[in-house]
This record gives C-alpha cells, sequence and structure tokens, in this order.
C-alpha cells in the first residue's frame, strides 16, 4: 500500500588491475554518474571509487510506483482507475532491479565486450554487495544458492526497526558475494537468484514442462539475452527446482480480485491462502473421488449436487457417469465455478468457436428444460431452494472450510431443507497429521482449514446430525489406513 | 339533456365486482364489449382478445393468430391476478371452454371471477358487426356465438363463476354502474389500537381476568354473564379464533365475543374448531372429538335461539382479516403472502387448518409446513392454533395459542405496541396430547428461522445486484460485490444473528487549499458549512482498528436476541471475528460486559444488551503482521539502503563525480524514512492477551428496542465516558463541539487538530452534532469527515508524499466515488439499524448488512 519511492542498491567492486577495465565491462564510464529512465523508476550508474587497485561502481535504482503503475496499465483501458488501487502489494523490488540490471548492463550480462573480448570471458576477484535483499528464507537460503556457485557468502539479517524492539530481524538480508568469476556470470546469477529469493511465501503449482523450459534456457531467461554456457549453472545448480518454481511463481503476483479487496490488511493473506500438505495428497484426492462415486454407484444415486465444488475436480468424473440424470456443483467462489465451467464444456457458447456463454445463462435462467449439468453460485450456509430435488448430495472436504459456529447453519441447509436421500460428507482425519512431514507440530493441513476432527469428533457430530434430521450414518476409511490413527480421509455416508 | 335527465331519474343498477378479481365480459361479437369496458374500467384494467392478436401478429383480426393470442392474454391475466390487480378479459367469452381456463387462473390466484353477460339481440350485433368492414366473418358466426352463450347462461355458476350478472338488451346494459367491492377479509381502515387474543377454548374465566388487566370494562347481563366488553381508549379486541371447545364454557366465551362484535368491540376470525361446529350443528356431520363434545353438551344447556345466534356468527366469519392498512393480518392458523386478502377455498383452508406435510409426528399430530419459517411478507402475521409454550416473533409472524385450554396461559398482543400480556391457565382444563415444551414443532421452526435464504440477499437475479429499499431511498450494490459479499459472509463472518450492523466507510474532508496538506479542517467545516450543518462536534480519531462489540447482559438475552450459549462478541469492519482465538474473544466480551456493568448502563438504558461500535487499540494488535510487512520492513530496507548508497554517493563526489542532485534526494529521503517509522511505532504496543488492548467507543448503536442514531454525539461521549469512568480498559476519546459559522472556533478547532496529529496523533473525524441521521440541506448529511495529520499520512501516501511535486499531484483525488460510497453504507446502516431496533426479523436485518459488506468490495481509492 506503501507508495514512495524505494531504493535498490547494488555496488561491484573488483580488484584485478587495473581496476578501472570495469569501466568496459559494464560500458559505463567510470568518471560519469549516468542516469537511466526506465518504465519503473531510473536506474543510477556511478563509481565510489575507480584507482588502479580498486574499482566499484554502483547502480541504484529508484523504483516510482506511480511510473511502475502507468507502465503496467494502458490509461486508456477502464481498468486503468481500478489499477491504481488494486495494486497495493509491496512492489516486487528484486524482480524490478533485476529487470534494470538487465537493461542497463545488457552487454556485460551477456559477455559481450568489443575490443577487449578477452576481458570479459577472464575470471576476474569480485564483490558484489547488496545492502538490503529481501530473502524470507533467510542467510541459510542465500548461501544455499550462491555457495554452488563459486561465491563466499556474507548474508546478514538487517534487524526490523530498532524502535519495535522485540520485532527481531526484517526479512532483508545484507549481502555480501565474494569470489572470482566472469562478471557476466556473476550479473547472471543475479539476475535468477534476487527474483527467486524475494519469490511469494506462498507455493504456486507450475506444470512441470515449464520447468522444463526454463532449465532448457538456462541462465539466459531474459528477452534476447544468451550465454554461451549460461544453461550450465542453472542446470546443475542443486537447487534447481526450487529456484525455477520460485522464479516463475512471480507472474501472478499481480493478480488480484474483488474478494482480495475485502482481505483485511490485517489479515494478510487469509482469502487466498493454500494448502500445507495438497501437493503430496494428489493421490488421496483421487481416492477420495474414487470413494464417492462407488458410493453415488453403489446407492443407485439418480441425481446429485456436489456442495463446494470448487474447480469441478468431482464434477468432471461425475459427467461420466451416464445413468446420473442431473449434476450440480455448487460453489461460493466464483473464480473456482469457472474453472470447474470450462472443465465441463468443451465450448458452449452457441455463437461460434469454442468459446464459453456466460457462467450464469444457465444459472439465473428461468429455462424449464434444465441441462444435466448446472453450475450454481451459492453458500451453504444459505438456504437455496436450487438446492433441492437431488437425489444425493456430496460436501468433499468442505466442513472443515466453515467456522464451527456456522455448522449447525449448514446442518439445516443441507440436511434440514434440502434433505437428499443421500449425503455423503468427506473431511480430514487430524489423527493421521501425524504421519505427514511438517504437521507433526499439530498444524492443519490448510491454512484455511478451521478445524481438522478425529475420528471420534467427526462421529459425534454425524451422529448427533443423523438422529437430529432423521438419517443413518455409516463411516468408511478413504486412503490406506494405519492401524493407530486410521485413514488421512474420513467419509461419512448419511442415508434417509 | 333529457335523456341525461332520464337516466338520473331511473335508479340505475349496481353491480358489485370485487375489487381483487377477474371479469369476464360475455357476449357476441359486436355486443358492444369493448365500448362497455371502456366506459367502466381503466384501460389498463381490460385486456381484449383483439389486442393480443394484434400484439402477436400486428392484425387484429387474423384469426389465424387467436392461439397465441390467447396464451398471451392468460399471461397477461396471470400475472395481473397474482399482483392483485382487477382484471377484465374482453373476449367473447362465449364457449365454456373458453372461460375454463381464465376461471382456473383466477382460482390459482385465488381470487374470485365475475361474468358480466351482455346480451343483445342477435340482430343488433349482426348489424353493428357489418357496419365494421373489417369483420368479414358471415353472419353464421355470430349465430353460432349466440347460440353458445344461451346454453351457458346457467352453467356458468358451476364452473366457478361467483356471480353471473345477465344484461338484457341495450338499455339495460346502458342502465348500470360498477361498483368496485373490496374482498371481504380487507378491513384495512381499521388502524387499532388492538388487543389480539390467542385461543381461548372455552377459558372464559381467564378470558375476562385478561380483558380485565387489558383494562377492558366488561358487561353483563341479568344473570351476570359477560355479554360484552369495552376498552375505555377504544380500543378494539381481535381473536384469533378457536374460542370454543375442550374447555369448561364454550357457550360462555361465545356470548361475550358476540356482544363484542356486535358491539364493534371486537373483530374475529374463525378457528378450525368454530368451522367444525358449524359443520355439526348444521348437519350433525363430523365426529366429536378434539374437545366438541364438550362444546356440544354445553351448547345443550343453551336456548335454542342462542344456538342460532352461534350458528349465525360462526358461519358468517370471514377466514382472515387485514388490518391497519395492510400492515396486519390475523388468521387462525397463519396465512402466507400471496393469500392475504385472498378469497378461495384453498385460503380459507390455509387460514383455517394451516398447510400439513401429510404425515404425522410421534404423537399422531399433523406435520406442518413451516410456512412462518419461509415468511418474508411486509404485513405482521398473528396467528394462532399451534399451541406453543412461548408467543415469539418469528418473521413477523407470532402465534399466541400458549395453551391456556391445556393449563399454559392466555396471551393477548397489544398492537401496534407489539407488548405481550398473559395469564395463566386456572388448573389444566384438557390433558394436551404432547406436553408443552420448546421443543414443540415451533420450537424448530424458530431455530430454522435463525437461518437465511439466499433470496433474502436478492441473489435470485445475479445480474441485477441487490437493492435495498432503506429508510433513505433505494440503494444499489453490483452483482460482482454481491457475490464477492456472498463468499466473505459464508467463510469469514461472524454468525449473521450478531451481524447487526457493519460500520460504513467514512469519507475525507475535502482536500486542503494549503498547499503543503492534503487535509484540514477547515475544509471539513467549510463542507458541513455549506450543506447547511451547523454545529459540529469534532472527535479525536484513534489508529487502531474497528470494532463493533455487542454485549449481552445474561446468557438469556444472547440466547433470546442472538446466540444461544454466548454472552457477546466483537467483529470486525468486515464482520469477522474480530480474535481468532476463541479464549481472547470471550475475555474481551467478559471485560467489556464488566464495563457496561460497572457503568450501571443495563439499568440506565432499560436493556439486556448493547450494541457499540469503537475502535480497538492498538493498531498493532490486530495488524501486526501488516506493520511488519508492509511498514517496518520498508522502513528496514531504507534504513540499510539510504546510507550505504550515500556513503558511495558521498565517495563519487569525493572523486569529482557530479551526483550532487542525487546525493541531496536520498538525504531527504532518509529523514522523511525517519518520520514514517515513526508513524507506525505510534501505534504500535505490546499486549498480551487482553492486557494492554483498549477499547475506544464512540457511539452507542442499539439497545434492546431502541437505536441510537437520533441521539446526538455529546449524548453517544457521555456514554462512551460512562463506560471509560468504569473501566480502564476503555479509551477516553477527546472531542469538542465547534459552531461552523464562527471563524474564531473553526480556528480554535484547527489548532486543537494541529496540536494532536504534532505529538503523532492519527486526526479527527467530524461529526454533524445531531447524530448520524442528522439532515443537511439536500437530505441525509455526511455521518463524518475524517481529517487526518500530514504524518500520519506519510503511511497512507509514502514516506516522501510531502514532496511538493508528489503532493501537487495526489491533491487530484476525487473523493465523489469515496464521498457516495459512504453515503450509501451510512443508508445502509441506518437502516440495519432502525430493523434491528423494531424488532424486524434476522433478515430484514440481514439484508441491508449484507449490502453493506458488498459494497466494501466496490473499487475505490483505498487511500482515502
Amino acid at each position: 500500500m506503501v507508495r514512495h519511492n524505494a531504493w535498490v542498491l547494488l555496488t561491484i567492486t573488483t580488484t584485478a588491475r587495473p581496476a578501472t577495465d570495469l569501466g568496459y565491462l559494464l560500458h559505463k564510464h567510470p568518471d560519469k554518474a549516468q542516469g537511466f529512465e526506465q518504465s519503473f523508476g531510473t536506474a543510477h550508474v556511478f563509481y565510489p571509487e575507480a584507482t588502479e587497485e580498486r574499482c566499484t561502481a554502483a547502480l541504484l535504482l529508484e523504483v516510482d510506483p506511480q511510473a511502475l503503475l502507468r507502465a503496467r496499465t494502458s490509461v486508456s483501458t477502464p481498468d486503468f482507475a481500478l489499477a491504481q488501487y488494486v495494486n497495493d502489494r509491496p512492489y516486487a523490488s528484486s524482480s524490478l532491479f533485476t529487470v534494470a540490471l538487465g537493461r542497463v548492463l545488457r552487454t556485460a550480462i551477456r559477455g559481450v565486450c568489443e575490443g577487449r573480448p578477452e576481458l570479459a570471458a577472464t575470471p576476474i576477484p569480485l564483490e558484489l554487495h547488496l545492502p538490503a535483499v529481501p530473502c524470507r528464507s533467510g542467510p541459510e537460503r542465500a548461501r544455499a544458492l550462491f555457495e554452488p556457485l563459486g561465491w563466499t557468502v556474507r548474508a546478514e539479517p538487517v534487524p526490523l526497526d530498532p524502535g519495535l524492539p522485540g520485532w527481531g530481524d526484517s526479512h532483508y538480508l545484507s549481502l555480501t558475494l565474494t569470489g572470482t568469476l566472469r562478471l557476466s556470470d556473476a550479473l547472471s546469477h543475479l539476475y535468477v537468484l534476487l527474483p527467486a529469493m524475494e519469490g511469494g511465501n506462498r507455493h504456486y503449482w507450475v506444470d512441470s514442462t515449464e520447468i522444463d523450459k526454463l532449465l532448457r534456457a538456462g541462465g539466459a531467461p531474459v528477452d534476447g539475452v544468451e550465454s554461451e554456457d549460461g544453461a550450465g549453472w542453472l542446470a546443475e545448480h542443486p537447487e534447481r527446482e526450487w529456484i525455477t518454481r520460485r522464479y516463475l511463481a512471480r507472474r501472478d503476483r499481480y493478480v488480484r480480485t474483488a474478494l482480495a479487496r475485502l482481505t483485511e490488511h490485517e489479515e494478510s493473506e487469509e482469502g487466498v491462502a493454500d494448502p500445507v500438505v495438497e501437493e503430496r495428497e494428489s493421490s488421496l484426492a483421487d481416492r477420495r473421488a474414487d470413494a464417492i462415486e462407488a458410493v453415488i454407484e453403489s446407492e443407485r444415486v439418480s441425481s446429485v449436487i456436489d456442495l463446494g465444488c470448487g474447480g469441478g475436480r468431482l464434477l468432471e468424473r461425475l459427467v461420466r457417469h451416464r445413468n446420473l440424470e442431473r449434476i450440480t456443483g455448487v460453489d461460493v467462489h466464483l473464480g473456482g465455478l469457472e474453472i470447474a465451467h470450462r472443465k465441463l464444456c468443451k465450448g458452449c457458447d452457441p455463437g461460434g468457436g469454442r468459446g464459453h456463454r456466460p457462467l450464469f445463462a444457465d444459472a439465473a435462467g428461468r429455462s424449464d428444460q434444465r441441462p444435466r449439468t448446472e453450475l450454481l453460485l451459492g453458500s451453504v450456509v444459505y438456504r437455496d431452494e436450487r438446492f433441492h430435488g437431488h437425489d444425493a448430495a456430496v460436501l468433499m472436504e468442505v466442513v472443515e472450510h466453515l467456522d464451527p459456529s456456522r455448522l449447525p447453519a449448514m446442518e439445516d441447509v443441507v440436511f434440514g431443507d434440502a434433505a437428499p436421500r443421500l449425503v455423503v460428507v468427506t473431511t480430514p482425519n487430524v489423527e493421521y497429521n501425524r504421519h505427514y512431514e511438517g504437521l507433526t507440530d499439530g498444524s492443519l493441513r490448510h491454512a484455511d482449514h478451521r478445524f481438522e476432527w478425529t475420528r471420534a469428533e467427526f462421529a459425534a457430530w454425524a451422529d448427533r446430525v443423523a438422529e437430529r434430521y432423521g438419517y443413518t450414518v455409516r463411516y468408511l476409511p478413504v486412503g490406506d489406513e494405519h492401524p493407530e490413527t486410521g485413514a488421512p480421509t474420513q467419509m461419512g455416508v448419511f442415508t434417509r | 339533456m333529457t335523456e341525461t335527465n332520464l337516466e338520473a331519474a331511473r335508479e340505475p343498477r349496481v353491480l358489485g365486482v370485487p375489487r381483487m378479481g377477474l371479469v369476464l365480459l360475455v357476449g357476441v361479437s359486436g355486443a358492444g364489449k369493448s365500448t362497455f369496458a371502456a366506459e367502466h374500467f381503466e384501460p389498463t384494467q381490460v385486456i381484449g382478445s383483439d389486442f393480443c392478436r394484434g400484439m402477436v401478429s400486428d392484425d387484429e383480426n387474423d384469426q389465424t393468430a387467436t392461439a397465441d393470442a390467447f396464451a398471451l392474454l392468460n399471461t397477461i391475466v396471470d400475472i395481473r391476478l397474482r399482483r392483485g390487480l382487477l382484471t377484465v378479459v374482453d373476449a367473447t367469452n362465449v364457449q365454456r371452454k373458453a372461460r375454463e381456463k381464465l376461471i382456473r387462473i383466477a382460482k390459482d390466484n385465488n381470487v374470485l371471477t365475475t361474468a358480466i353477460v351482455l346480451d343483445v339481440p342477435e340482430s343488433v350485433a349482426v348489424a353493428r358487426n357489418r357496419s365494421r368492414p373489417e369483420r368479414d366473418f358471415g353472419d353464421h358466426v355470430v349465430r353460432r356465438q349466440h347460440r353458445d352463450l344461451r346454453d351457458g347462461f346457467k352453467r356458468m355458476a358451476r364452473e366457478g363463476v361467483r356471480k353471473v350478472y345477465v344484461l338484457k338488451g341495450q338499455e339495460e346494459i346502458d342502465a348500470v354502474r360498477i361498483e368496485l367491492e373490496r374482498p371481504w377479509p380487507d378491513r384495512t381502515e381499521l388502524t387499532g389500537p388492538f388487543d389480539i387474543f390467542g385461543d381461548v377454548h372455552g377459558c372464559r374465566s381467564e378470558l375476562e381476568s385478561l380483558l380485565g388487566d387489558l383494562g377492558y370494562a366488561i358487561r353483563r347481563d341479568d344473570q351476570g354473564r359477560p355479554v360484552g366488553a369495552h376498552h375505555p381508549e377504544g380500543r378494539t379486541a381481535v381473536f384469533v379464533g378457536d374460542l370454543v371447545d375442550r374447555g369448561p364454557d364454550s357457550p360462555g366465551v361465545l356470548r361475550l365475543v358476540m356482544g363484542m362484535v356486535a358491539d364493534g368491540d371486537a373483530l374475529c376470525v374463525p378457528g378450525n374448531h368454530e368451522n367444525k361446529l358449524v359443520r355439526y350443528m348444521r348437519k350433525g356431520a363430523g365426529k366429536l372429538t378434539h374437545g366438541l363434545a364438550e362444546t356440544v353438551e354445553q351448547l345443550e344447556r343453551e336456548s335454542e335461539e342462542f344456538r342460532e345466534r352461534v350458528l349465525e356468527f360462526c358461519d358468517g366469519l370471514v377466514s382472515h382479516l387485514v388490518l391497519d392498512d395492510g400492515k396486519l393480518v390475523i388468521a387462525h392458523a397463519g396465512l402466507k403472502e400471496e393469500y392475504h386478502g385472498r378469497a378461495s377455498g384453498r385460503v380459507r383452508s390455509f387460514a383455517l387448518y394451516g398447510e400439513t406435510t401429510g404425515e404425522t409426528d410421534e404423537f399422531g399430530l399433523p406435520v406442518r409446513l413451516p410456512w412462518a419459517r419461509d415468511y418474508r411478507g411486509r404485513a405482521a402475521v398473528v396467528y394462532g392454533h399451534v399451541p406453543t409454550n412461548k408467543a415469539e416473533w418469528l418473521n413477523n409472524t407470532i402465534c399466541l395459542d400458549t395453551g391456556c385450554v391445556f393449563g399454559g396461559r392466555l396471551t393477548a398482543l397489544r398492537y401496534p405496541e407489539r407488548e405481550i400480556v398473559d395469564v395463566d391457565a386456572e388448573q389444566v382444563w384438557y390433558e394436551p396430547v404432547r406436553p408443552l415444551t420448546d421443543e414443540t414443532s415451533r420450537g424448530d421452526d424458530r431455530d430454522a428461522g435463525q437461518v437465511l435464504d439466499i433470496t433474502d440477499l436478492g441473489m435470485g437475479d445475479l445480474h441485477a445486484g441487490l437493492f435495498v429499499d432503506t429508510d433513505d431511498g433505494v440503494v444499489r450494490a453490483n452483482a460482482e460485490s454481491a457475490m464477492a459479499a456472498l463468499e466473505v459472509m459464508s467463510r469469514f463472518a461472524v454468525d449473521p444473528r450478531w451481524l447487526v450492523y457493519l460500520p460504513p466507510t467514512m469519507a475525507p474532508a475535502p482536500t486542503a487549499a494549503d498547499p503543503g496538506l492534503l487535509e484540514h479542517p477547515a475544509e471539513a467545516f467549510e463542507s458541513f458549512r455549506s450543506s447547511g450543518v451547523g454545529q459540529v462536534i469534532c472527535e479525536e480519531k484513534h489508529m487502531g482498528s474497528r470494532a463493533v462489540a455487542v454485549l449481552c447482559r445474561d446468557e438469556a438475552a444472547a440466547e433470546r436476541r442472538f446466540v444461544p450459549g454466548e454472552l457477546g462478541i466483537v467483529f470486525t469492519r468486515t464482520g469477522r471475528p474480530f480474535f481468532k482465538d476463541a479464549d481472547l474473544q470471550r475475555t474481551m466480551v467478559d471485560e467489556l460486559r464488566r464495563a457496561v456493568f460497572d457503568a450501571g448502563l443495563w439499568d440506565k438504558l432499560g436493556t439486556d444488551w448493547v450494541a457499540l461500535d469503537g475502535e480497538m487499540l492498538p493498531w498493532s494488535a490486530k495488524a501486526g503482521s501488516l506493520i511488519r510487512d508492509r511498514y517496518a520492513s520498508v522502513g528496514a530496507a531504507a534504513r540499510a539502503s539510504l546510507p550505504a548508497a550515500g556513503a558511495a554517493l558521498a565517495a563519487a563526489a569525493e572523486r569529482g563525480v557530479d551526483v550532487s542532485g542525487l546525493a541531496a534526494t536520498i538525504e531527504r529521503r532518509t529523514g522523511q524514512m525517519a518520520a514514517f517509522s515513526d508513524v507506525y511505532r505510534r501505534y504500535t504496543w505490546e499486549t498480551d492477551g487482553v492486557k494492554g488492548l483498549r477499547f475506544a467507543p464512540f457511539m452507542l448503536l442499539a439497545t434492546e428496542g431502541h437505536e441510537y442514531t437520533e441521539a446526538d454525539h455529546l449524548w453517544h461521549m457521555s456514554v462512551a465516558e460512562q463506560l471509560a469512568d468504569a473501566h480502564p480498559m476503555i479509551h477516553r476519546t477527546r472531542y469538542r463541539v465547534v459552531d461552523t459559522t464562527d471563524g474564531d472556533a473553526c480556528e480554535a478547532a484547527a489548532e486543537w487538530w494541529r496540536e494532536m496529529v504534532d505529538v503523532g496523533g492519527e486526526g479527527m473525524v467530524v461529526k454533524p452534532l445531531l447524530g448520524a441521521r442528522a439532515m443537511a440541506r439536500k437530505g441525509l448529511a455526511q455521518p463524518g469527515l475524517k481529517v487526518r495529520g500530514p504524518e500520519y499520512l506519510r503511511i497512507v501516501y509514502g514516506a516522501d508524499y510531502t514532496d511538493p511535486e508528489r503532493i501537487a499531484v495526489l491533491k487530484d483525488r476525487r473523493l465523489g466515488r469515496k464521498a457516495g460510497l459512504a453515503m450509501r453504507e451510512h443508508k445502509l446502516g441506518l437502516t440495519a439499524l432502525s430493523r434491528l431496533a423494531a424488532g424486524e426479523p434476522l433478515w430484514r436485518v440481514h439484508e441491508p448488512v449484507f449490502a453493506l459488506l458488498a459494497l466494501e468490495t466496490e473499487p475505490v481509492d483505498p487511500r482515502l
């Protein structure tokens, strides 16, 4: 939200003789201070020292967030006014810095030095210093990234605020790299690793083909910037996976939704929390869907409503069951429904192409001819006539996303009002969490989980609901059962 | 003129037609139906087959378009009748089949059908048709229609037409006058005040006591039997039916109520027990069960004449009553909104017996459909029929049958006061089939009534967005916002029963004229002065997190009004629990309740719950991660980078490189960053649980039956001071009153503001002294304008915003959108509170609150 200018400083020092050759390598004269206008601010290059023995070049980037906004959004688009306001994330200073680096010191990164090609090809003693580099993963991470590349690393956390004693360190490091490397290699290391260090504090799951692409591109991921063997250092880096994932994750940085506007600053990322263990659970998710499908088949269900369908993971499978006459997906999050929509229909716009009709063309229309598959924006805590008339309802990994105080409302809506013949509920079995690395400290599987139940707690809840609304309930494990802790997912099948 | 005189001399024949109903004009082509319709009805009330034929074919005489034309006609008729509008069908309607469909539509909409037959001689019709060249069908058509008409005459009543008027010849046709009759239940002209009585069931003695308690003077006959009761203030008693059966003296109750009705002291609707009594008395039909035997036996002891009067009285009762300008509906078993004021067998059956699923419960009693749970009408529906433990409002409906005859109580509702008055039963007069507990089906209804329906949010048509009819005009939120709000409300908000209000956003004062400032009090004063608000209050603005606290005196209050088993809540400006930790939440609620106890506010305000709007301090308590990530980190990076850059530049300068401009900038930035860090540090202090937390209330929103948007802000400040005196956790708010027309006072207040912001205060809020509902010259005034200090604004606009070129750009702030949003949200907030205070149903309070949340998602410059 803060919109003042920010400053990023890099000093490059060499003691190769004559040290002032650094000017040739950088294509910047040591006796001049130069400013380079960028779309997002100004990059200044000057030399605090320039002697035979020792020469230091400073690259000082002044990031101007206003200029940044103007550059990112065309003023003529209606989004412009909006973009000014919604872009309140701290800008990715390292990313911008590396862009400036790539532009201002373009030839140096390429290792091109007309007139002195041998100079560019020669490793020279270098010291790179950045007084404040964002790195949430701490100094260890910085060392793990730079040491394999031949650097001696000095990384010290920058204290957060002397005026806030007890608040500890900031996520910035004072970073000094010393080593004897070619200048072009040194700069390409910064180019890739600074943004990766800054990263997001979230995991983004990026398609593996994209990772391959970056790996193939090697150390030359910039437009047109190529390096003969730059590909080598990244491909051989022991942390290459971590680097590529974080590097690619930058792309989503500016994605914002109306929801995020509501996310209170105080609670920062809550609305868009990502799963803690979902990655390793992908096979479990399949088994969960298998189990639900099996129940739906064995119970000869004729129509089903998937409450909290998200991106349509289960719906996608259900549509293949031809004996289901009606399949309805409900979610409270529009984004999820849009994904489900694209998954379920292969171009539904009658207007042509493979385009999609607006999502609510069906849902809101009062057409008498209901399509077999329907997606609805709705909420399990608001009673809804559209939920009626289904043979079965599925709540797959939904209840744990509700505050316990809202469960009675959900029970009334699903079991009391919609009251299908069959209700399937799945939810994590918290007892099993101890088998997950990273959850042994008692944390839950997803940042948005309001609770995770033991088997006894789930049964107590389900028995009470069944009793109140006239259902009988049976319990089935999903996933490999452990003799002590049971299966990772627990499932309750309610019938009436 | 002679003709007119002649007409006047002859009394015109009056045709009564229900105001809410269907009128079929019946007659052959050329009978003069359209002329008749034009003469007696409004143009919009008349739907003609020719008109519809024209609409679907561009040719009013295109007989091939007849099927489509009638499809359209039927649709229009259906919609008009659903909306309760008088509808006249101008078509020949001579054939049974043609009438059948229309009569069914009327029945489906629970309205009556009247037929007016225009029976002109065949020769007249034929002649008229010949003179109209566009009607090129032959004379035989008219002849056939005429035959059909003759055949149909007498059948029409059997077909379901309530009344058939036959006008023979032009003379009779010309000599009628239509008189619109209102439906029997329509007694909207009676505005009370009323005392509405629940099921009496022969409990005469209790009825006398209750009448006495309510101030009625009972009149007795020579045998000492009550035969009337009159209220000295002219109140009217209303009985919801079931006067008879089971109890000890049904004839006595009848005698009293019949007398009151005859004297104009009471109104009465029939219950199912009266209905069964009528059937028994008239035909000896029905079983003598459910206490009917007792009544029959008691009536045996009365005179024949009395029995006849009873029969006449009970038989003449109208199924339900719509009173007080449509704001009050009385029906024995309740009534859904679409049936209000309508007349049909279906409506009568619903009003007397209710709607049941056809299933029975474990006591063998019918399972009722939860109409009250789904009721969303504006009229209050008062009913009886289902014995319940306690008379409680649910969605603007209330059941007054508290089982007097089963040993419960006889209950009356004072209207419009909405007070409950009751007397205990003198004994158990009749053993109940099912014990009277909270676990009756009605009890379940009540719980279920606390769950909201998606249609309550106006989400039915997602394209249109939400429209809330506030006290100050309709406020709209667009569909995208509504969708985002649905997600937030579902996933993050507290239980909607607690969520009685959300604080509206607040606009800043117009941009300051002072070139070095964005905000200054002068502009806020000027803004209010020019909009016609003289007196304002300046309240110190605390930098913390907005918090609304709803606090209950005890669990009973929480259970009655909010959520059972809790004592209160504190929630954020977007309706989330203020504290994620449940224990901390509870502790804070307890501390705040203690403040209310110790300040003696429960008694002073005559309430057992309060809702307070305020600010929770410090900012860091809730915004710790924000301070770390967005403010302190920026400061840390600057403290690391700027001196290093300064040193590098100094070294370069020493070498003779000209970097003076850049060096000066870096130096200035260093100072600005230090000032920036000072700001957030001021709003940061350590807390441990509730220790260190402070709550600064600035408005008492509501208590039981009241809201305080009319109270002036000095009163609100005095409430806050009483709380602060009582509890150290309550933070005081400094304030001063300013007359905006007094220049010296404005300047002094600006000076006061300057002193506060110079030592790190966020600034102040300027509000119309008269309170939240203060009016400006053009409608509602802005409830407040914030005037933030220049140093504080560094954390909003950036450390370096004070640079002249930056501040010049920032001065173009476009406040209109923010001010408009603030006003719309303000209207919603006021509406939520007035509905809450009026005891309106949950969904009515939730509607504006939800819309307010939706508006909060609308894009607006977050720095304002």
